[in-house]
């Protein structure tokens, strides 16, 4: 997979009032940078606030890339260095646009005004839509600015209004909708021009819960139909766990873990992180493989597979280690792959993957009054019963979820 | 005399200049730059005269009508076109329709120039902020030094009539234009500048489709203002022989005329209403 954007030791130093002595503080804030003075240090020094030291990132294509971090974290200032809205002190920054690879670092304004017009695009927190514009003019802005005819960009524009639910509304000023509503509408505005990658700052922060969730379960819906390289910048972890194929967690401008959810949640590289991780809501975040009780620990003396909470609740699994029969006090009990929105039979045992969240499996547990057993491609790799549930719930079997997941990788 | 035996009148001998220096400096203006200030006296006398004459060409029913059809046709009002209708009848019936037509053409000029050259230099100062620093002495000076004052370089510069009385007017009003508009676009909100950056915008593009429409409705105060302030300039425009509305006021006070000051006081009362009531922005089309 080749990346889509790439950070390579990026400094971004503010360097507050341009005077005569801005460029020599800009050399000694950098100085007592490597010298490995903090933030605080250098503020106190020079006056010059480090927005994000030492980044290096490589996004994918195709991928949501999440930077996670408290506010004053670095995280919109890494963001907005990739469309030049924030110019980088050191280091050097690439971006892919169509087979091209551009270097953003501080480009001349042509270069960097056709790469803003073509290939990066901004969804911004507070919307930042013209309110003396109507919807369809905000959502043209990308496309005005490209110099496209009318009746093209018309088109364009009313074709995204409508995946975006909102073309009834093209003729109404932007003020006249709900934050929800002009969300949808910078949404529009960013994905009309058919960038390369696409920028979110904090989107949805300043939606209510319920609208924010809504718009959360959008995006990943019209990601698996644009599949567009995201960046997104946001100070909710259960959000970020929610959204990221990939999450970077920022701390004082500087980056101190990168990975997937799951490593991230299970494997937390500084205790700022684990400290995160306690706070988050487990049933968003934790996913079957992690939880499940392997199906080794299940193997009774007598070669079968026997539920713990249950023991005359037997698994007849066939040498690959698919599932043939179930039998539960004696007699042939039915299983079945739960579907999304379907209620599950009582009675009947759920088979789920190992991506479900724990919230899904609470829910079938709940319906079939039976343990959830967790397959690989058909293999039968673990099983779900109340304990697991309620370790994972109070975090009291941490450390076996991340040997079950260490087995499994 | 010396400085320690009597510092006073030490220092009231040794007087700075000032004055002469503004004299000679008035002086050098003219002098080499008469040619400029008679080119441009012609041609403004030309365009106020002009306009005077052209609307004095109109039978005075016919134009209160005109008047009266414009205002509904800006403000769908038809309250307001009565009123328009009643009050400039009211003028006409009081002798003085061809002194508000002088100060008519007076305020037209006067708004456009003060327009033309305001809000460009708004917009400058708004970008350039050591432009502004320059810029506000200068703004402060020209609206606190009396009136009188600068009437008597205008004069020097422009002769009498209708012209020095415009230039007078636009000294006095140009400076609310500037600041409006520059506080008008300073203020725009950083997210939506940033918007049109990140969209590709360029500084041209910037300021045409994203700062002018957010900063349009300050500056469309700053056009009430202008016109409410233009018409506060006729009395003295009068002083300098620009005719108008002006004219019978300072005539009732040199002869101590009661009736005529308070009619011709009426009048630009009248005037002032109409030009506010019609041209204050529209709740409706100040937020489109």
């Amino acid at each position: 997979m080749s990346f889509a954007a790439k950070f390579e030791a990026v400094d971004i130093l503010f360097p507050g009032s341009a005077d005569r002595g801005a460029r020599a503080r800009m050399q000694t804030a950098l100085a007592a940078l490597d010298a490995g003075k903090t933030r605080n240090d250098i503020i106190g020094l020079t006056g010059i606030v480090v927005g994000a030291a030492d980044v290096n990132l490589e996004i994918e294509q195709g991928e949501i890339f999440v930077l996670m971090g408290l506010s004053g974290s670095g995280k919109t200032t890494v963001l907005r260095a990739l469309n030049g809205l924030n110019t980088i002190s050191r280091g050097r920054i690439t971006i892919r646009h169509g087979d091209e690879l551009v270097d953003m670092s501080n480009p001349p304004p042509a270069t960097l005004r056709r790469l803003r017009n073509q290939a990066v695009s901004m969804v911004f927190q507070q919307f930042a839509l013209l309110p003396w514009r109507t919807v369809r003019r905000n959502v043209e802005l990308g496309l005005e600015l490209r110099k496209m005819k009318p009746a093209e960009m018309r088109a364009a524009v009313d074709q995204w209004l409508d995946r975006v639910g909102l073309l009834q509304w093209a003729d109404k000023h932007a003020s006249e909708l709900s934050g929800g509503m002009q969300q949808r509408v910078g949404l529009a505005r960013a994905l009309v021009t058919n960038p390369d990658i696409l920028l979110m700052d904090e989107p949805f922060s300043a939606l209510d819960p319920l609208i924010r969730n809504k718009l959360q379960d959008e995006l990943l819906q019209l990601q698996r139909t644009v599949q567009k390289t995201i960046i997104f910048v946001t100070h909710d972890l259960d959000e970020a766990l929610k959204i990221g194929n990939r999450i970077a967690i920022m701390k004082d401008g500087r980056v101190i873990q990168v990975g997937k959810p799951e490593d991230i949640v299970l494997r937390p590289a500084t205790d700022y992180v684990a400290e995160f991780v306690a706070h988050m809501n487990p049933l968003t975040a934790i996913r079957a493989a992690s939880l499940m009780r392997p199906i080794e620990a299940l193997r009774a003396a007598d070669g079968v597979h026997r539920f713990n909470d249950h023991q005359d609740y037997v698994l007849h699994l066939d040498t690959s280690g698919q599932l043939i029969a179930l039998h539960r006090d004696g007699a042939a009990s039915p299983f079945h792959q739960p579907q999304p929105g379907v209620r599950c039979p009582p009675g009947s045992t759920g088979i789920v993957t190992g991506q479900h969240l724990l919230k899904d499996i609470v829910e079938i547990r709940q319906q079939t009054t039976r343990p959830v057993l967790v397959a690989d491609n058909g293999r039968i790799v673990g099983c779900i019963g109340t304990t697991e549930i309620l370790d994972a719930l109070t975090q009291a079997g941490r450390a076996d979820y991340r040997d079950n997941t260490a087995a499994l990788n | 005399m010396t400085l320690l035996a009597h510092p006073e009148t030490w220092i009231t001998d040794h007087a700075i200049p000032v004055g002469t220096w503004s004299t000679d400096f008035v002086n050098f203006v003219k002098n080499n730059f008469q040619g400029f200030f008679d080119g441009l006296s012609n041609v403004l006398g030309f365009l106020l005269d002009g306009t005077t004459s052209l609307l004095h060409a109109v039978p005075a029913l016919l134009l209160i009508v005109i008047f009266a059809a414009l205002t509904y046709a800006f403000k769908r009002s038809w309250r307001m076109a009565l009123f328009v209708f009643a009050a400039l009848l009211f003028i006409l019936n009081q002798g003085y329709w061809d002194r508000t037509l002088e100060t008519i053409s007076l305020i037209v000029y006067a708004t456009i120039a003060c327009m033309a050259i305001g809000v460009p230099i708004g917009i400058a100062a708004a970008h350039r902020p050591a432009l502004y620093r320059v810029l506000r002495p200068v703004l402060d000076m020209m609206q606190t030094l009396p009136t009188f004052v600068y009437l008597i370089p205008t004069l020097v510069l422009f002769g009498l009539g209708s012209v020095p009385g415009l230039i007078s007017a636009i000294v006095f009003v140009v400076p609310t234009p500037i600041r409006l508009t520059y506080i008008g676009i300073s203020n725009v909100p950083r997210p939506l500048i940033e918007a049109g950056q990140a969209f590709g915008a360029s500084p041209t593009e910037l300021l045409w489709k994203v700062e002018i429409p957010a900063a349009l409705p300050t500056i469309l105060a700053g056009l009430t203002q202008v016109i409410m302030l233009s018409l506060s300039m006729v009395v003295i425009a009068a002083l300098v022989g620009a005719g108008g509305l002006g004219e019978p006021v300072v005539e009732a006070m040199e002869t101590v005329q009661i009736g005529k000051g308070f009619t011709s006081g009426l009048a630009i009362v009248i005037v002032a209403v109409i030009l506010d009531r019609v041209f204050r922005p529209n709740k409706e089309s100040s937020s489109a």
